[in-house]
């Protein structure tokens, strides 16, 4: 769907050229969320802007749709823009419109005749749920709900991929997750490519399939979102992994966890996708005769499964103990003895 | 009563001079805002970043505005002496008075329009781009709507400053209360009659002023 060929974009400015983006490569497939994380200044909002031709690259190939968008004129690149829409971070709403004339702007863009706007805006307000909020102007609706109607109004023309600009960054954590819900939920029903950029990990964890760590002007890393959260290569990668499961897991040091529970054997586990669905736990308490106990645990949830570590103090006879872990083990759960009494 | 207040006070013509002042005003006012918008779209578009940037095309209106805008109005009356003739054919009148009121307004105006396009939130206009939008329709729909209080407060002023210019214009023969508190006013020592001008004057600008906030409370909708 997208794909991107050494791409490096330069801005020239009076205090020397700034790199922006450095040859990235990309390959963002139909249908998929693919996320783009990074701190701010890293170059993610360059280039997304890249996508859709609001920013030239200074080098390289940008593939979407089949058509290089690099190569093609102004006329071409502004059709090319109705099928590749955006929504932003602040909404970007024409204030002096209401929002079903919001909604309608892009299609009177298209030229799309009265009669089948109107239906088409109706469409689409009850498609994000703003039923009975078509005659409201902008200023009279919360962050959430402009951004519904952003979503609305970027979904106007059907698009087949759709750029979101740190669209959640401006909206409290419950907007956040329904505006996310939104979003999958619009993947889902009309197959759209969803292309994000964001510096919350809980973003690209919540609803990407894919996703590319963005450092510098450069993809340090990429890859499947379960995959990086599991087993993250970069320093910058690491830390925004650990801005999910840190907020989880209790401050506790494993040495102090050792000190607080100093009897039996303290086993962790490493669930990775589908393991976390069967009852692993109820099915080693009901088959040994072990006293288990739960004493630190946190699993995330991510599009393409859930992982998470679980701690667990089992008491009991040695030979069963050792028993009950190879029984774990041929679960397919990864598992690590902490200590040894 | 009111004839013993104001002896000298010829009303029907006092009623022509009102007519003639709130024609001038209002023509020029209508022609100012059209050049006005022009002017400053052009200022807006051709400066970087913008669709039409242009190095050299923002310099020459630029120069154009500002020139045009600090020449003093009575200086620009006689200058524009020939080229008066040359549009309108004669030097007396009202219709005499359009080349000087809009010349001496467009560029203020376009100051004016030009503040209100810069105040349009960048991201609206990046939106609007997104969608495949082209100048045109970005002009119309965009940087029109989005700025309209702006633009009408701005005109407000602008026909304000055109009642005084009216005024002004008055002295060179243009007619309306100018001429009449000048000549027969001033000249001829009867202070009723520049005290009755001077009153509708201030009655005129009133109404103008509040025309202008009512229209601007019911556009702005942020």
């Amino acid at each position: 769907m997208i794909k991107l060929s050494n791409v490096s974009k330069n801005f020239s400015t009076k205090q020397g050229t700034i790199v922006a983006v450095e040859e990235v490569n990309l390959d963002i497939k139909k249908g998929e969320i693919f996320g783009i994380i990074g701190y701010s200044g890293a170059g993610k909002s360059t280039l997304i802007r890249l996508l859709n031709g609001l920013e030239k690259p200074t080098s390289g190939q940008i593939i979407v749709n089949n058509q290089d968008i690099t190569k093609i004129n102004e006329m071409k690149l502004r059709q090319v823009r109705q099928k590749v829409s955006m929504i932003f971070q602040h909404f970007n709403l024409l204030w002096s419109r209401t929002v079903a004339e919001n909604i309608a702007f892009p299609l009177e863009i298209a030229g799309v005749p009265k009669d089948q706007r109107t239906s088409r805006v109706n469409e689409l307000i009850e498609l994000v749920g703003l039923e009975g909020r078509g005659h409201y102007y902008p200023s009279q609706l919360s962050g959430g709900q402009k951004q519904r109607v952003g979503i609305a109004r970027a979904l106007a023309n059907r698009p087949e991929v759709l750029l979101c600009d740190e669209a959640t960054s401006a909206l409290d954590p419950e907007t956040t997750d329904s505006i996310l819900d939104l979003l999958v939920s619009i993947n889902e029903k009309l197959g759209l490519t969803i292309v994000l950029i964001t510096h919350e990990m809980q973003v690209i964890q919540k609803i990407c399939g894919r996703v590319a760590v963005m450092e510098e002007g450069r993809v340090v890393e990429d890859g499947n979102v379960l995959d990086v959260f599991q087993n993250p290569q970069q320093p910058i990668t690491k830390r925004f992994v650990s801005q999910v499961n840190d907020s989880n897991k209790a401050n506790q040091t494993i040495q102090h966890l050792i000190e607080l529970y100093p009897n039996g054997k303290l086993i962790k586990l490493v669930f990775v996708g589908e393991q976390t669905e069967q009852p692993i736990l109820s099915r080693l308490i009901k088959q040994f005769d072990l006293e288990v106990n739960i004493v630190q645990g946190n699993i995330s949830h991510t599009q393409n499964g859930a992982f998470g570590t679980l701690i667990l103090q089992i008491e009991g006879d040695a030979l069963l103990v050792d028993e009950a872990i190879r029984y774990i083990h041929a679960q397919k759960v990864n598992t690590e003895v902490i200590n040894n009494d | 009563m009111i004839n013993d207040l104001f002896p000298n006070v010829d009303w029907p013509k006092m009623w022509e001079a009102t007519l003639e002042t709130l024609y001038m005003t209002a023509v020029s006012t209508i022609l100012t805002a059209i050049i006005g918008l022009v002017l400053g779209l052009l200022l807006f578009l051709t400066s970087p970043h913008q669709a039409w940037a242009n190095k050299l095309a923002n310099w020459l209106t630029g120069a154009f505005v500002n020139i045009f805008r600090s020449i003093p109005f009575i200086i620009l009356i006689i200058l524009l002496i020939p080229l008066t003739k040359l549009l309108v054919g004669t030097m007396r009148g009202p219709n005499a008075a359009f080349p000087a009121l809009v010349i001496g307004a467009a560029p203020f105006y376009a100051r004016m329009v030009l503040i209100a396009l810069r105040e349009i939130d960048k991201g609206v206009l990046e939106a609007a781009k997104s969608m495949g939008a082209k100048t045109s329709t970005i002009i119309w729909k965009v940087l029109m709507p989005e700025s309209m209080p702006a633009l009408v407060s701005g005109i407000t002023v602008t026909a304000i400053s055109l009642v005084g210019y009216t005024a002004m214009a008055g002295i060179i023969g243009a007619g309306g209360l100018g001429t009449l508190a000048f000549l027969d006013g001033f000249q001829r020592g009867r202070t009723d009659v520049t005290l009755v001008a001077t009153i509708l004057i201030l009655i005129m600008v009133f109404i103008i002023q509040w025309i202008g906030d009512v229209l601007t409370t019911k556009i702005d909708k942020r």
